[in-house]
């Protein structure tokens, strides 16, 4: 790829006169050798199981593998209709849309990690209530897809993207980063107010943990994924509007890789902290099903060989 | 680059609900299968760290059994991968264990199928991505991203020679590669991700060669296994 960092890829798409999108498609096609019209296809099939799973949340009754959760994004959608949002409707909607797709993950539904499946509702949330919104073709969305992608690239190889390794704000955060950026280009905002959503966005969830009660992608997440929504469009109107992030997006995204590697383990996916050790966390916690698997004889796992390249 | 591309960010289509405990787990469990070459007869999977903690709630367990079965992420089968694996003939045994693990999500695989059997050890370091760190003791560094060769060799001069030029005849070129052996002069392995799919002259021809005593080839694109080359 010939960018690591976001002033990169604004520089690129500037001095080329290319949307990050374009320059993403070239750089997937250079990158890995593969026919323009087959990275495209791929990226409209993952945006089809998008809209799949929006669908599903909407229509069915999701309930989670674990039963502690589901049927909000449904509850959202009928709260709508009876017009009294207070975030207004297009938030609201993204809200509800994203709160589905979570939910359908929960359930052990087909979703698309984006980037992970913890916050996988966002960039669906965000993007097919807009596209009705606004009338766009799926071709639009598709390039819109590329273009959250090259931000979470930066992301995720300059920071992490994974609550195990950097907290809810690595996951949760990034997707929301992905969504504003991604939403700005789709409104024809230029690569640079692009860069500038993603810094406004993040700042707002750094430092944010990865607290799941009894370890779940459930609670808190699925909330957070209907937050997430509403985050990442309000962020994409700070752009558009011309607010820009004063620290610059890059600096932010290397702020969320310290905050998360000074993040004590327990805040990081086990379990063992946040909302997963309240009382009521505990109480969930302790009513689900206890592992069924054995102790493994130690000792264990040998990771490192015998060391030294073959002679030739 | 840990992620190398935009399918890493954005992808894959999967069975919910956790890309780094479902889908990474899915990943591993296929990639052993297709070392392996075939559906094991029994598998034992012992888990570490975040895998060991959480695993029943995330479907780490069945998306690990799935891939095992050869299932894509997205496979609808996976929820359901404990029934298919017992009609499959296919015992599986799960352990935990509290010792420290290179990442927290790591698994150790180890598959056994009539003479044949094999091991690895796995990460899932998030998004659905994946990091093998060892195929039966020997170290490697597999993302499982692109379409991986791996060769099981005697440590000898010249293999190394005959193999990269075998594969250089049929225009592929090799994006990364590694080789460790348990011994001078014992056995070696060297693991070669491919820009494309080796075809199956290539593969003939690199069997063929001295001292080489397998060949497997890893490829989590494909939509059916690899299955005894």
């Amino acid at each position: 790829m010939r960018f690591k960092h976001l002033h990169e890829l604004n520089a690129i798409c500037t001095a080329e006169s290319k949307t990050i999108a374009q320059l993403m498609i070239e750089e997937q096609v250079q990158e890995t050798n593969t026919p323009e019209a087959d990275v495209v296809q791929q990226m409209s099939e993952y945006y089809q199981v998008m809209k799949e799973a929006v669908h599903k949340g909407l229509n069915e009754d999701t309930v989670s593998r674990s039963g502690l959760t589901g049927g909000d994004g449904k509850r959202m959608a009928e709260y709508i209709r009876k017009g009294e949002t207070c975030s207004g409707d297009a938030s609201a909607l993204a809200m509800a849309y994203a709160l589905c797709v979570s939910e359908v993950n929960a359930s052990m539904g087909r979703i698309v990690a984006t980037p992970t499946a913890g916050s996988c509702g966002i960039i669906p949330g965000v993007f097919i209530s807009s596209q009705e919104r606004f009338g766009w073709s799926d071709e639009h969305l598709v390039n819109g897809l590329f273009c959250a992608g090259a931000i979470g690239y930066v992301i995720a190889n300059n920071s992490f993207i994974s609550g195990a390794e950097g907290g809810c704000q690595a996951e949760v955060g990034s997707a929301i980063g992905m969504a504003a950026g991604a939403m700005v280009e789709l409104r024809g905002g230029t690569p640079e107010q692009v860069v500038h959503a993603v810094g406004l966005a993040l700042k707002n969830t750094l430092g944010l943990i990865c607290d799941p009660v009894a370890g779940l992608v459930e609670i808190p997440c699925i909330v957070r994924n209907g937050l997430g929504a509403v985050t990442a469009l309000a962020a994409a109107d700070m752009a558009l509007a011309g607010v820009r992030s004063a620290i610059p997006s890059d600096e932010v995204i290397d702020v969320m890789l310290e905050v998360g590697s000074a993040m004590p383990s327990r805040h990081r996916e086990t379990a063992q902290g946040g909302l997963a050790q309240t009382p009521t966390g505990r109480k969930m916690m302790e009513k689900l099903a206890k592992p069924k698997a054995k102790r493994a004889p130690e000792p264990e796992l040998e990771t490192d060989g015998a060391a030294g390249s073959a002679s030739e | 680059m840990r992620f190398k591309d935009v399918f890493s960010i954005i992808g894959p289509s999967m069975t919910g609900p956790s890309s780094s405990h479902t889908a990474g787990a899915a990943r591993l469990g296929r990639i052993a299968r297709q070392w392996l070459g075939c559906t094991p007869e029994r598998a034992r999977l012992t888990l570490y760290g975040s895998f060991a903690d959480t695993y029943q709630g995330h479907g780490t367990d069945l998306a690990l059994i799935g891939g095992l079965l050869d299932y894509a992420t997205d496979d609808p089968r996976i929820p359901d991968a404990e029934e298919y694996a017992e009609q499959a003939g296919m015992e599986v045994e799960f352990f935990t264990s509290g010792l420290p693990a290179p990442h927290p999500n790591t698994v150790k695989i180890e598959l056994w199928h009539g003479d044949r059997e094999c091991s690895l050890i796995g990460a899932s370091i998030g998004g659905g991505s994946v990091s093998v760190h060892a195929l039966n003791d020997f170290r490697v560094q597999i993302s499982g991203e692109f379409p991986t060769l791996v060769l099981r060799h005697a440590d000898k001069a010249g293999v190394l020679a005959s193999v990269t030029s075998t594969i250089s005849s049929s225009g592929v070129n090799i994006g990364y590669m590694q080789v460790d052996r348990k011994a001078r002069d014992g056995e070696a392995l060297t693991a070669m991700e491919m820009d494309g799919a080796p075809d199956p002259d290539m593969l003939s021809r690199l069997k063929s060669l001295d001292h080489v005593l397998d060949i497997r080839v890893i490829d989590l694109k494909k939509g059916v296994s690899s299955d005894a080359i």
